[in-house]
């Protein structure tokens, strides 16, 4: 019975889900989120995702016709070579022709998806001209925010545990701190850890790199509209990976920069005591890596 | 090429010796008989690895379970699956197991070149499946698949059970390596006089590609699991930034092996699918040539495209553009391959044998895995879908619906040369149909889940997910399910009455393999047949 109630249940949210996301829609500007069956990629609210749909819309038409080519073929074949049809086997085993035709015809589909790809990837490597950068640093099993442009305001954004989840909210994907960025400014991205390797991931936003230690990676974004975008670190990291969700939430540049002041003005007051040496650091990040665990072993 | 002998042993196949049960499967020397151990261990370890799939779909069926208890051993689990299913199923099926009963039988070949190297390459295979089990038992080898240090090194993967699965992989790789070497020397030495290289039957010219891709790609496995273990115990520091060491070092190390692997995997598949479509068809393989030498071409460019599993490692954007036109590039084989097998059936008198729906099945879920792979061979489409179930829906296309098609399509192409029982033709079709729609209701939904964002190895997922999770563990239970139908399949087959000749498909079988009785006696091919 239990079960049946939690199936019940879970069908009951994913109905209701839809409309509970447009209730949000309707109350902060804009939350972008996976829906429920959602069959496409997540919309695209920047100008990397809009190009990434773009192209897998049409390898998605290619892919589907050549899918669709051979099972009519084989369906064809089976019915019109069937023994019963076709008693006499044909002892056909060459055909130059056809065999060029069916490898020079793939080099050519192949060319034509090749040349927007190649497009694709240049334009999602950098920004040249960058209004800002933030430096991400993934940690088991949090993310921590550098502004360095912002007189190195420095935030950490932890998930918000499944017990305090509030009624509105999702859970696995909400934050205590976003990530706040201006709209419409093309944002240097870096990427590093301090322990394993993990992956930021914001799939509406297009952007996607490993967080690596000892290497600081670099890529770009920039976010069309105000609103909160949605995220997962996306490798293995370790007990909580499905644990150190990503929001960002984009902000006009008038709102970003009282939300920077303020922000650094909390952040002085707070820590109003020198600056922590590195082990400080280190053991602040076993306390905080124990939260979350205990939470998940639950 | 071997030398036609012409001693006379007549008398010889049937009181040469008869070895008692210890000698003959402990100490066996015997392809068929080491060929048949390859099989049951094959069998026994997808029970295991396709075990723990069950757990992992019942766990992921609704958003928020506790069957698994916590997200590290979630990925213990998630690991052990990987590594069983591609090193104790899938490679000992298809490579220990048919390659070994049926590369000597169609190339006339009395036994394998080295048997004891054959025996042992079997039996190291056994600890190390025990060493993985045990690895997933303590709980202690959560990295994924892929060994990813900093993750699998000391600080994070503490207990030994890590460093059991890593000596499980060196066990296995010495195995795959021994193997090899005996493939390719037999191959190469053992063909019955007037078999050519180019009259070869395609299943063995697919070993030979797997066998020289597991010589060339098995090594760098080595050393990088080797470096990983010096660094988890002896404080060396090669992929550890802190001295220096580099995380994207083993992960180009790891690739250059994985990426062949996973041909590895496929390409004796190939071979077996090539003989079940011409058999059926009642005509010789469409484009021979052509098909072998897509086979190593498939082999050839597969060497150099390892880095397209790592689009998001941050590598130069060059670089990204290289590995990306190179892996659009084996589109190209694969896709020859796959005309060619409708041009061999194009024109034949098909009959839809069970070994026949199987390789069907085969060819149509290879194309929907072949060309989502050639979404996520485009490093932009990627930057959104890598590690997600996109992925995940993309390699279980190729492998668990590929090779595990042309796994299945060979046991029923096979089983009675190998038995001398035919299997019971109903239940055989119950199985195909189960495992074909209960595969793709599991598989299928993952697209959508991974264009949508979902990440892969999380045990709990955001409630937005839950749908498609859903259908997909629906999915996983009809397959699983299907395995009992498999299992009842076989236990009928080996208690049939029944016996079989030694061409029991009728003339569309040309290989050498059905010349000799079913089963084939204890020695074959004491006088070497001529091929003209």
């Amino acid at each position: 019975m239990r079960f049946l109630g939690r199936r019940f249940a879970v069908f009951a949210s994913l109905l209701t889900g839809a409309m509970g996301g447009m209730t949000t829609l309707a109350r902060s500007a804009l939350a972008q989120a996976p829906k429920p069956w959602e069959m496409d990629m997540q919309p695209a609210f920047s100008p990397v995702k809009h190009d990434i749909i773009a192209l897998h819309d049409f390898v998605l038409v290619i892919i589907t016709l050549i899918t669709l080519f051979v099972g009519a073929l084989l369906v064809w074949v089976l019915y019109r070579y069937n023994g019963k049809r076709n008693p006499e086997p044909s002892r056909t085993s060459h055909n130059t022709l056809i065999e060029v035709l069916w490898t020079v015809l793939p080099i050519l589909i192949l060319v034509i998806i090749a040349i927007p790809s190649f497009r694709l990837v240049y334009y999602e490597d950098r920004t040249q001209d960058p209004a800002l950068t933030i430096k991400v640093t993934a940690h088991q099993w949090y993310w921590e925010y550098g502004y360095p442009d912002q007189g190195g305001l420095d935030i950490e954004s932890r998930i918000i545990p499944d017990s305090q989840i509030k009624p509105g909210q999702m859970r696995l994907l909400e934050v205590d701190n976003p990530l706040v960025v201006p709209v419409g400014k093309n944002i240097r991205v870096l990427t590093t850890s301090t322990d394993v390797i993990h992956s930021f991931f914001i799939p509406s936003l297009g952007v996607q790199r490993y967080a690596i230690p000892g290497r600081e990676i670099e890529t770009w974004v920039r976010v069309e509209k105000p609103g909160r975008y949605y995220g997962e670190c996306n490798q293995v990291c370790g007990m909580n990976h499905s644990r150190m969700p990503i929001v960002v939430e984009a902000l006009s540049e008038a709102d970003f920069k009282a939300w920077a002041a303020k922000a650094k003005a909390q952040e002085q007051t707070s820590e109003n005591a020198p600056a922590k040496s590195g082990d400080d650091r280190l053991v602040e990040d076993r306390l905080a890596a124990a939260g979350p665990m205990n939470e998940a072993r639950r | 090429m071997a030398s036609a002998t012409t001693h006379d042993h007549a008398h010889g196949e049937h009181h040469g010796h008869s070895p008692g049960f210890a000698a003959r499967w402990l100490f066996s020397t015997n392809h068929k008989d080491i060929g048949s151990l390859y099989l049951i261990f094959a069998a026994i370890a997808a029970l295991i690895g396709g075990g723990l799939s069950m757990i992992m779909r019942a766990q992921l069926m609704y958003p928020g379970q506790h069957i698994v208890e916590n997200g590290q051993i979630w990925n213990t689990i998630v690991t052990a699956h990987g590594l069983i299913m591609i090193f104790f199923v899938v490679m000992p099926g298809l490579i220990g197991g048919f390659g070994n009963w049926f590369v000597p039988l169609m190339i006339g070949a009395p036994d394998m070149a080295f048997p004891r190297l054959n025996n042992i390459s079997f039996w190291l295979l056994v600890p190390a499946l025990a060493l993985v089990c045990t690895g997933l038992l303590m709980g202690e080898s959560g990295s994924g698949w892929t060994l990813y240090p900093p993750l699998s090194n000391a600080m994070y993967e503490p207990g030994p059970g890590m460093d059991f699965t890593l000596f499980a992989l060196h066990l296995a790789g010495v195995s795959s390596l021994l193997g090899a070497i005996n493939f390719i020397t037999t191959i190469f030495n053992m063909r019955a006089p007037g078999m050519t290289l180019h009259k070869m039957p395609l299943f063995v010219w697919g070993m030979l590609v797997t066998a020289f891709l597991l010589l060339l790609s098995i090594p760098v496995l080595a050393g990088a699991i080797t470096m990983l273990i010096t660094d988890r115990n002896f404080g060396t520091t090669f992929f550890d930034p802190q001295g220096g060491g580099d995380p994207v070092l083993f992960q180009h190390l790891f690739w250059f092996f994985g990426h062949p692997e996973v041909y590895i995997m496929i390409l004796p598949a190939f071979g077996i699918i090539s003989h079940i479509v011409s058999t059926f068809s009642h005509k010789p393989v469409f484009g021979y040539l052509g098909m072998a030498y897509a086979m190593v071409a498939i082999g050839v460019v597969g060497f150099v495209v390892w880095a397209h599993h790592m689009f998001v490692s941050g590598m130069d954007v060059d670089t990204r553009a290289y590995f990306m036109a190179a892996t659009l590039v084996i589109a190209v084989p694969t896709g020859v391959k796959i005309f060619s097998w409708i041009a061999t059936m194009w024109g034949g008198a098909i009959e839809m044998t069970v070994p026949m729906l199987w390789a069907v099945g085969f060819i149509f879920v290879f194309t929907i895995g072949g060309v989502t792979g050639v979404v996520l061979a485009n490093a932009g489409i990627d930057q959104v879908v890598h590690n997600t179930y996109y992925v995940i829906a993309h390699f279980h296309y190729v492998l668990s619906l590929g090779a595990v098609f042309g796994l299945f399509a060979g046991i029923y192409f096979w089983i009675g040369k190998m038995t001398g029982r035919p299997f019971p033709e109903f239940w055989a079709r119950v199985h195909f149909w189960m495992f074909f729609i209960g595969v793709n209701l599991t598989f299928f939904p993952m697209h959508f889940l991974g264009l949508a964002g979902m990440p892969r190895r999380y045990p709990d997922y955001p409630e937005a997910f839950a749908g498609w999770n859903y259908v997909s563990s629906i999915g996983a239970y009809i397959a699983g399910l299907s395995a009992l139908v498999f299992f009842y399949v076989m236990f009928r087959t080996f208690t049939s009455k029944e016996r079989l000749g030694n061409n029991y498909w009728g003339e569309g079988a040309t290989t050498l393999e059905w010349t000799v009785s079913s089963p084939p006696p204890f020695h074959t091919y004491e006088e070497l047949p001529q091929i003209r």
